[in-house]
């Protein structure tokens, strides 16, 4: 028996499509941002950050409407509560993709330290986690949560190597290439916590089909 | 006693002539919580409550089969004394039934059939399950009233308290908020939360948010089976049986 309860619910996935598309982007841009060092194309990505801040606010707004008339139960509560979950995520992620922004402009006015090999891998990832976590969610596939939760650790592998290296081959051997470094090197922080954002994500996503909590226990993914 | 099995039920099943209005049901009553049964009309859910205290004795035709075990005893032992199983296995129904008495007379009636006549002693009773429902203060300069004077949700508490004063262990309700009005109905969820405390509950209810907010476990009856039983939190955020799924979103009913 449909219900008219169901339209809700389509169109709560609908907004976080939406939000997510709009996310994503954002990373992308903000990348770009920092490959070609331009202010312009960073200020772009700080200031879309409101609209994306608004989407936030209206998605809570109807979650709450939703758990306030309806009093949802089993699946679909689960669904709504893990839905204000992730679209906390995406805010999150999205202010992030600002933080880097705000980088490239600390970094703009000189060139770069060193040719970027890492951090666009670590970004092609972060993309790449925060894309599948939202299909997850969409499509209600716990495997593909699972596989963006198993991505973590290839994550943290590269942000080590891309800090080892600043540390170690710039800024211990000539401390005047701090200035350069340190920002490069909180760009890596700032994807790498994309990332954790996008396990949070495909964690929600998995106890929302399944009612299973792998948030915080690593060996109930095993 | 709390937390322990007071009630099990073994096998259960209830024909009325040829038609099972209850199918094989095993489940365990804990002591001192309330246990919801939920489930769409005609479940057998009522069937089951009645069960509970041989009530189905009194409808004609009616064939039991299985144990309910109260407190280690099957209720359905030919040496079982009726009147003392009703006594300490009591019930408030949907519809208030105050007898058409004066308010003191109704809460010590039971008392004076079980042969307790000192009068001290009645009043004390009379005292104390009215505060047992909160109606004392409210009712003590009436107490010769006609029952049939208060409001609905009164008369309901009324009821109670008559069951209450001869000192039930369990109070069966069925469906006790459906008459009452929202306001009248958290009084009475409030003084089940109370109750608990003393006496074990089991509530049948149409109302699904009653049944969560109110009880510890709950039975979901579908078609004569319990198709689940469990925790309520389990229950309500994730059941295990589709079924009980769809009954509870609302896809089913």
């Amino acid at each position: 028996m449909a219900r008219y309860f169901d339209e809700e619910l389509l169109e709560l996935n609908k907004r976080i499509l939406e939000m997510s598309a709009e996310v994503e982007a954002t990373i992308g841009n903000s990348i770009k941002a920092l490959r070609e060092l331009s202010r312009e194309k960073a200020e772009a990505v700080i200031k879309d950050d409101d609209r994306i801040d608004k989407m936030e606010l209206e998605i809570e707004e109807k979650c709450l409407n939703l758990i306030a008339l309806y009093q949802p139960a089993a699946a679909d509560l689960r669904f709504i509560v893990m839905s204000m979950k992730i679209t906390t995520d995406l805010e999150r992620i999205a202010d992030l993709a600002v933080d880097i922004g705000e980088r490239v402009l600390e970094m703009a006015d000189q060139p770069l330290l060193k040719p970027l090999i890492d951090i666009p891998k670590l970004a092609t990832l972060a993309q790449g986690m925060v894309r599948d976590a939202i299909s997850s969610f969409v499509s209600k596939d716990p495997e593909l949560a699972r596989s963006v939760i198993l991505r973590d650790s290839e994550v943290d592998e590269l942000r080590n190597l891309v800090q080892s290296e600043l540390i170690n081959d710039y800024m211990s051997k000539d401390p005047k290439t701090a200035p350069r470094a340190v920002p490069l090197l909180l760009v890596a922080r700032h994807l790498e916590r994309i990332c954790d954002h996008a396990t949070n994500i495909a964690e929600d996503v998995i106890y929302m089909v399944k009612a299973e909590v792998v948030k915080h226990r690593p060996e109930s993914l095993k | 006693m709390s937390g322990e099995n007071i009630i099990e039920v073994k096998n259960l099943s209830v024909y009325y002539g040829q038609f099972q209005a209850l199918i094989d049901i095993d489940i365990k009553i804990q002591a001192n919580r309330i246990t919801a049964l939920i489930g769409p009309s005609g479940c057998g859910k009522s069937t089951f409550l009645r069960s509970l205290n041989r009530m189905n004795d009194l409808i004609e035709g009616a064939r039991t089969t299985g144990e309910v075990l109260f407190e280690g005893q099957n209720i359905f032992n030919s040496e079982t004394d009726l009147l003392e199983l009703r006594r300490r296995v009591g019930m408030v129904f949907q519809r208030p039934n105050p007898f058409p008495l004066s308010i003191a007379e109704n809460v010590t009636y039971g008392l004076r059939v079980h042969s307790y006549k000192d009068r001290l002693f009645l009043e004390e009773k009379l005292y104390k399950s009215l505060q047992a429902v909160n109606l004392w203060d409210e009712l003590k300069d009436r107490l010769n009233d006609n029952a049939l004077t208060l409001t609905g949700e009164q008369q309901q508490r009324l009821c109670l308290a008559r069951l209450l004063a001869i000192e039930p262990e369990v109070v069966l309700m069925d469906e006790p908020c459906s008459a009452l009005d929202p306001v009248a109905t958290a009084r009475i969820e409030d003084l089940m939360y109370e109750l608990k405390k003393n006496y074990t509950i089991i509530i049948v209810t149409h109302n699904m948010q009653q049944a969560a907010r109110v009880s510890d476990f709950t039975g979901y009856f579908l078609l004569g089976e319990l198709v689940e039983f469990g925790e309520t939190n389990q229950i309500f955020t994730s059941p295990k049986d589709s079924r009980t799924e769809d009954y509870i979103t609302g896809r089913f009913g």
